[in-house]
């Protein structure tokens, strides 16, 4: 057991990756530079710049070489720097890698890995602090993995690694610096398999990625008034675990779905609608929902608090669906 | 025959061979989609056979090739089965891509044929990612990308060529210049539309412009471009000037254009022309020529029939490969 931070969780599973002599990593600034969130930092020492490429600001190009490289066979790893520039690769992503495997009757896979980074929080204003992963999530053909601790970071890496598709593999940007322990055997967390990440009888909080850590923070004081929440995290959002999910609500008969993007459209929908298709006749009160506020994020620092669920937001809507 | 590359009457005759089964393909698969068998988008490669020919003779069969959607040509010209090829635009089972990409979508990877790709400038990030796998491995193979003239105005063109050229990638980019995309002319559409080959310069890709509408000029200007390619050069890339017979799809009368102009192009179909040069050169005889007709023609109508006979997909294989095993 050692306990590392997130950052160096990502940094362990990929030198780890790069072990497999087919896997190499392209991307704005990876290697001199050490990555725009310093992830990749001494990865060009060691591994050299064949494999640790640096590329031209070129989202749609870089990506779609990710994905021709993976098509004939290798294992690339691409970093798009925030999931914000992934708008400039949607059609290397969602149009090629996402429908190859299909499109030909199976004949080639896309086995290429896009690692970004997702969320708001940093100040740094409307365009680069979007929560874009449930649209990935949207599409078959690509898997969606969206980790909030290092721990699961490892796992969820390594079983990225195994997989024959396409994989968005998504960090948040205020979760780098956060700690935690991970073992030091070689385990994998196999996809679609969300972590009870604390039990609880009254009511199941699910969550992920930062969203997961808010939860977990707001059951600790909901414990404090008498209330135990069960916190799910979905780890992955594509496959999804809805057997867990609706297994939680079974027991508990209260739920509240969190995440960070905008109500509208946002997953969290897609969770509550399985939770009322399958656990309808165990619920006690409506499934609340707790999203980020309907605004492109604004900049100033009160103004961008305000924008994105906390802990109070989430405790509030559980006391609601608790009718307390 | 002005490379040194010595084709023999035989290796001739079968560049006819193989024209015209392109073409008696696409003369078919019309057919077909008049009487409704054939559905979706049907775009034909008539007129631009010797790019396809020209072009992909010159590969090794390891070699990648990755296109557009106008893919039928390039898909027999690197080998693809006809009958799998037909099936597939009848979104039969036993089509190369057991029905579910449709004729834009035409895939072989044993063949190395990497698709078909319908969103215009696609195909183009893919092929450098090809190329740089087999750099990666030392394999030896290069990519053979096929694009339009529209697709220059994609940005996917731009950084495919940048990429490649900062990294030597061994990919031959290869523009067919049929002088429209849909409707709109290259002239309206391209500021540097007179020129097009030297956008390549830009990013420091050598360059050539050629007549497309002859099978020899086009092998001998891709056997060149190979060379530079393979021998570790970088990337190349090549403009063909040639003409689509038809219109953009089944769909399009392409009243945008005038028929003189067609005409005028006519007269120097790839076939017919390439056919005539084998008889006045004492290579082939007219009756040779139609012998091989009736062989091609029996392979296409053989290609039909498989297709009509060929079961649908069944109802189960909606969800088939969709994801792979872990
Ligand atoms: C990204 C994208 N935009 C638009 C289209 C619609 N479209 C299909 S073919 C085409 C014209 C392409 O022309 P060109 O590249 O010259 O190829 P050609 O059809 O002449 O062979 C257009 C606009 C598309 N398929 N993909
Ligand atoms: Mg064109």
């Amino acid at each position: 057991m050692a306990v590392i931070t997130y950052r160096e969780a990502v940094g362990r599973a990929l030198r780890e990756a790069l072990q497999d002599e087919r896997v190499f990593m392209m991307g704005e600034d990876i290697g001199r530079y050490g990555g725009a969130y310093a992830v990749t930092r001494g990865l060009l020492d060691e591994f050299g710049p064949e494999r640790i490429r640096e590329t031209p600001i070129a989202e749609s190009g870089f990506t779609g070489a990710g994905a021709g490289a993976a098509m004939a066979g290798m294992r690339p790893i691409v970093e798009l720097m925030t999931i914000n520039f992934s708008l400039l690769a949607m059609d290397q992503i969602i149009n090629h890698a996402a429908k190859v495997r299909y499109m030909s009757g199976g004949q080639l896979s896309c086995p290429l890995i896009v690692r970004t980074v997702t969320g708001g929080g940093a100040s740094v204003g409307a365009t680069h602090s979007q929560s874009l992963e449930g649209w990935f999530a949207a599409v078959p053909g690509i898997r969606v993995a969206v980790p909030s601790t290092p721990h699961d970071v490892l796992g969820l890496f390594r079983a990225a690694m195994l997989q024959e598709d396409p994989v968005m593999f998504v960090e948040h940007t205020l979760l780098y610096s956060t700690r935690g322990e991970v073992e030091d055997e070689p385990y994998v967390i196999p996809f679609g398999r969300a972590d009870i990440k604390r039990s609880g009888t009254d009511i199941t909080i699910a969550a992920y990625s930062r969203m997961a850590v808010v939860a977990m923070r707001a059951a600790e004081q909901l414990e404090s008034r008498g209330i135990s929440a069960e916190v799910v995290d979905l780890r992955t959002l594509s496959p999804l675990d809805s057997e867990t999910v609706v297994e939680s609500v079974r027991k508990t008969g209260h739920a509240v779905v969190v995440e960070e993007t905008w109500y509208t459209g946002g997953f969290g929908a897609t969770v509550v609608g399985l939770i009322q298709e399958r656990a309808f006749d165990y619920l006690n009160a409506p499934v609340g929902r707790v999203a980020g506020e309907e605004v492109p994020t604004p900049y100033s620092r009160y103004l961008e608090q305000a924008s994105i669920p906390d802990e109070a937001r989430v405790i509030q809507a559980v006391e609601a669906a608790l009718g307390r | 025959m002005a490379s040194g590359d010595k084709l023999d009457g035989a290796q001739l005759i079968d560049f006819y061979r193989r024209m015209l089964l392109i073409r008696v393909f696409e003369e078919r698969s019309a057919e077909q989609y008049m009487l409704g068998r054939i559905r979706g988008f049907l775009h034909l490669y008539n007129g631009e056979e010797a790019i396809a020919v020209g072009a992909i003779s010159s590969l090794q069969p390891t070699d990648y090739v990755v296109t557009h959607y106008r893919d039928h040509g390039h898909a027999l010209a690197k080998g693809m089965d006809p009958n799998a090829a037909m099936a597939e635009l009848f979104g039969k089972a036993t089509g190369c891509s057991k029905g579910k990409g449709g004729s834009m979508h035409l895939f072989d990877l044993e063949k190395r044929f990497m698709g078909g790709h319908a969103i215009v400038g696609g195909q183009l990030p893919l092929s450098t990612g090809f190329a740089l796998a087999s750099k990666l491995r030392g394999d030896g193979d290069i990519a053979l990308c096929f694009l339009g003239d529209g697709a220059i105005n994609e940005g996917e063109f731009h950084e495919s060529l940048n990429l490649a050229s900062l990294w030597k990638l061994p990919v031959l980019f290869f523009v067919e210049n049929n002088l429209y995309g849909m409707g709109a002319t290259v002239e309206q559409m391209l500021a540097f539309h007179d020129e097009i080959y030297k956008f390549a310069n830009g990013y420091k890709i050598p360059s050539v412009r050629i007549d497309g509408m002859d099978v020899l000029k086009v092998r001998e200007a891709t056997q060149e471009a190979i060379a530079h390619v393979r021998g570790g050069n970088g990337p190349f890339l090549i403009e063909a000037m040639a003409y689509r017979f038809r219109g953009h799809s089944m769909a399009d009368p392409a009243e945008y254009r005038a028929r003189s102009e067609e005409e005028r192009w006519r007269m120097r179909d790839p076939i017919t022309t390439f056919g005539a040069s084998l008889v006045d050169g004492g290579t082939a005889t007219q009756e040779e020529l139609d012998e091989i007709r009736t062989e091609v023609e029996e392979i296409i109508d053989a290609a039909v029939q498989f297709a009509e006979d060929s079961p649908f997909p069944e109802p189960e294989a909606l969800y088939d490969d969709v994801y792979g095993g872990m």
